[in-house]
């Protein structure tokens, strides 16, 4: 792509000032990059989750774009319906796009996820995992990390984090990435890829919580980086769930760099920090063999 | 042309007549053979349109929903424990004021487990917002899903047609499949706009509130009573265009009759032939078919029953802690009479259970021989 292409990308906003995140969302900063790729010819629908605040209430809207509320557990069958009517009107020119936090990801929206990607329904689901129900005030979801505080695990998560990415490799869809803000160009280049493949795509991004995580409002794009840096969240791609390639090659800094900073986490003792590191390391290992397979690495 | 249908299969045709642009569905019975026909008529390129085989209801309706958003004709049908499954999605239809038009086919819920005809599945989604109509036979569920397109489509609300799960849906009955050309002149193409502009973006379904969602939600209670007159004027249309049409309610003999005898849908055929074997039997016997519950048709129920004594009416459902719930809107539109109607409820033919014409007769001569009704219903059953 042109470099001024980019630049035009970079400066265009689909995502109105005044919306209504908390400070230092990396939700927020999110939807914002995704909107600048995808551009003027994308309907979004979002659900219940932090993205329904920030859209905003009636009668202002946070999207400068056509918007969707649909309902908790629909994001993909909404998006697909969608997807099929602009087939239909001939308008495969816009795009369908789906904004679903993690619980309306691995929890509740699950088995509509899995409907539409066994359909190959074409539009582009982006998963916003801030790791808990954070709209509701931060409560567990099964993608909050073990042994991590929540508003409903006060002593600590004793459920382990979905290996969300395996089972969406699982359903072979044609591309699968995870990104974060951390790492916004990467981020714009998988939505830019996902853009121009039909089918259903699927982008899991890391978006930290400052609220949630407790942490200062400041962090966000830092959590985001050290998540990657500690191989705990890697950057790659899947293409037709089993072309496995890394985008970006993490510094191996140790996960208590990512933990220390969160409040959440603050009653690790050190076993729980080496059972994490051990974990972090082997996932690392599994990804490199993954990727070395089609060498990819 | 006159076909030989079963009730499922007529629904399909009609499905098919009406240019559906988008079907999502998901098998269970007794709809499923809606959903195989129509799945035949795709792989024969005798349907215009897309076909989702989604992986519950619940994500049917959504589908629909969204479709129906962007502008497009869509379609679905279930029964029973999709359609409660589907409950949330329901309200969301309407609030978002979607034109979708369903086939329920209705059958028992659950628990214990049964497949019988039952319109409990239906009857107790009545406050979701959505138009209601029960079908006789196949021939009055063919013209009925043509006719509830035009309904929704100037409505903008959402109807569901309901036929008995096995008595309608799958016994095979001469069916007159109107040609295209007719059904084009009936209903024309889809035309209701998208929401989802790209020139002039919208927010859809945004976070209202309390003075907002309530004045939402009088707009559409009003839009609802405005469907009476255009529920009037599209089947008149029907009429004069395809040859056939329905009432919201059909009275059979009931001027200067001494007892009625209230029905819906195809417990309404076996009642016709215990009629004429009461009227023949010199009794002055009337039957009045309610084929609309939502809107309910309250003034056509008062008109024909003010002046007659007694009413009996006969619920293929039951409502635990009161009675059928016919039985209870009917009640309802009669209060406001001053001359009110005995009405006497009877529970009959619950799970598909046997209803025969002796077991209806045997109902009237009850209702007849009884000096006041009774608070709650009588079960009639063919065991005792």
């Amino acid at each position: 792509m042109k470099n001024d292409q980019r630049v035009e990308e970079m400066e265009r906003e689909f995502m109105r000032p005044g919306h209504m995140a908390c400070p230092g969302c990396g939700e927020a900063s999110t939807i914002r990059l995704v909107l600048k790729v995808l551009g003027e010819k994308t309907i979004v629908v979002i659900l219940p989750s932090c993205v329904g605040v920030i859209s905003a209430t009636f009668p202002n809207s946070t999207f400068a774009v056509p918007c969707f509320h649909s309902a908790f557990e629909i994001a993909a069958p909404t998006a697909a319906g969608i997807a099929n009517a602009l087939k239909l009107q001939g308008r495969e020119d816009v795009t369908a796009l789906a904004f679903a936090g993690d619980g309306g990801t691995f929890d509740i929206g699950l088995q509509s996820l899995s409907g539409a990607a066994d359909r190959d329904d074409n539009f582009i689901y982006v998963c916003l995992d801030n790791e808990g129900y954070m709209n509701t005030g931060i409560q567990s979801s099964s993608s909050t990390p073990q042994n991590a505080w929540t508003m409903t695990t006060p002593g600590g998560r004793r459920g382990k984090k979905k290996k969300f990415m395996q089972i969406i490799a699982a359903h072979r869809m044609p591309y699968a990435a995870t990104a974060s803000i951390g790492h916004p160009l990467d981020l714009m280049e998988k939505v830019r890829k996902a853009k121009g493949i039909k089918g259903m795509k699927f982008i899991h991004t890391l978006t930290p919580c400052s609220t949630g995580w407790r942490m200062p409002d400041d962090l966000s794009v830092k959590a985001a980086q050290l998540a990657v840096e500690t191989k705990l969240f890697p950057l790659y791609e899947v293409i037709n769930g089993s072309e496995y390639r890394i985008t970006h090659q993490p510094r191996g800094l140790p996960v208590s760099e990512y933990l220390k900073i969160q409040g959440r986490f603050r009653h690790f003792t050190k076993d729980d920090v080496d059972r994490l590191q051990r974990e972090v390391d082997e996932d690392w290992e599994r990804l490199l063999a993954q990727a070395a397979m089609k060498g990819c690495v | 042309m006159r076909q030989l249908l079963a009730g499922n299969y007529a629904v399909a045709e009609a499905v098919r007549l009406a240019k559906v642009q988008l079907v999502a569905a998901y098998p269970i019975t007794p709809q499923t053979p809606i959903y195989e026909k129509l799945s035949d008529m795709e792989n024969e390129g005798k349907l215009t349109g897309i076909m989702m085989r989604m992986e519950s209801e619940h994500s049917a309706m959504a589908a629909c929903i969204a479709a129906s958003l962007a502008g497009v004709r869509t379609f679905t049908a279930t029964a029973s424990q999709g359609l409660a499954l589907m409950h949330e999605m329901l309200h969301f239809a309407s609030g978002n004021r979607v034109p979708i038009v369903m086939c329920n086919v209705n059958r028992v819920v659950s628990a214990p487990w049964a497949f019988g005809s039952d319109q409990s599945d239906s009857l107790s989604q009545r406050d979701t917002g959505w138009m209601q109509f029960y079908c006789e036979d196949a021939q009055e569920a063919l013209d009925t899903v043509l006719q509830a397109y035009s309904i929704a489509e100037q409505a903008l609300l959402p109807v569901m047609v309901v036929i008995d799960g096995f008595f309608t849906s799958h016994f095979i009955e001469p069916v007159d499949v109107p040609d295209q050309a007719s059904v084009d002149a009936f209903l024309p193409p889809f035309s209701v706009a998208t929401r989802f502009n790209i020139e002039d973006p919208a927010y859809v379904n945004n976070v209202v509130n309390p003075e907002q969602y309530m004045g939402y939600r009088q707009r559409s209670f009003e839009d609802m009573e405005k469907t009476r007159p255009i529920i009037r004027e599209v089947n008149q249309r029907y009429q004069r265009i395809i040859g056939r049409g329905y009432g919201v309610v059909e009275p059979l003999n009931c001027d200067g009759a001494e007892i009625v005898l209230v029905t819906s849908g195809a417990m309404t055929s076996t009642a016709r032939v215990a009629i004429e074997s009461l009227r023949e039997k010199g009794l002055a016997v009337g039957l009045l078919k309610l084929k609309a519950f939502r809107p309910f048709p309250t003034e056509e129920v008062q008109e024909v029953l003010k002046n007659v004594p007694k009413v009996a009416v006969l619920d293929r459902n039951i409502s635990l802690g009161k009675e059928g719930i016919w039985c209870q809107e009917l009640k309802a539109a009669l209060y406001p009479l001053t001359y009110r109607p005995e009405v006497h409820g009877f529970i009959a033919g619950i799970c598909g259970a046997d209803v025969s014409p002796d077991m209806i007769e045997g109902m009237v001569f009850q209702a007849l021989n009884r000096a006041k009704p009774e608070r709650v219903p009588t079960w009639v059953r063919r065991d005792g």
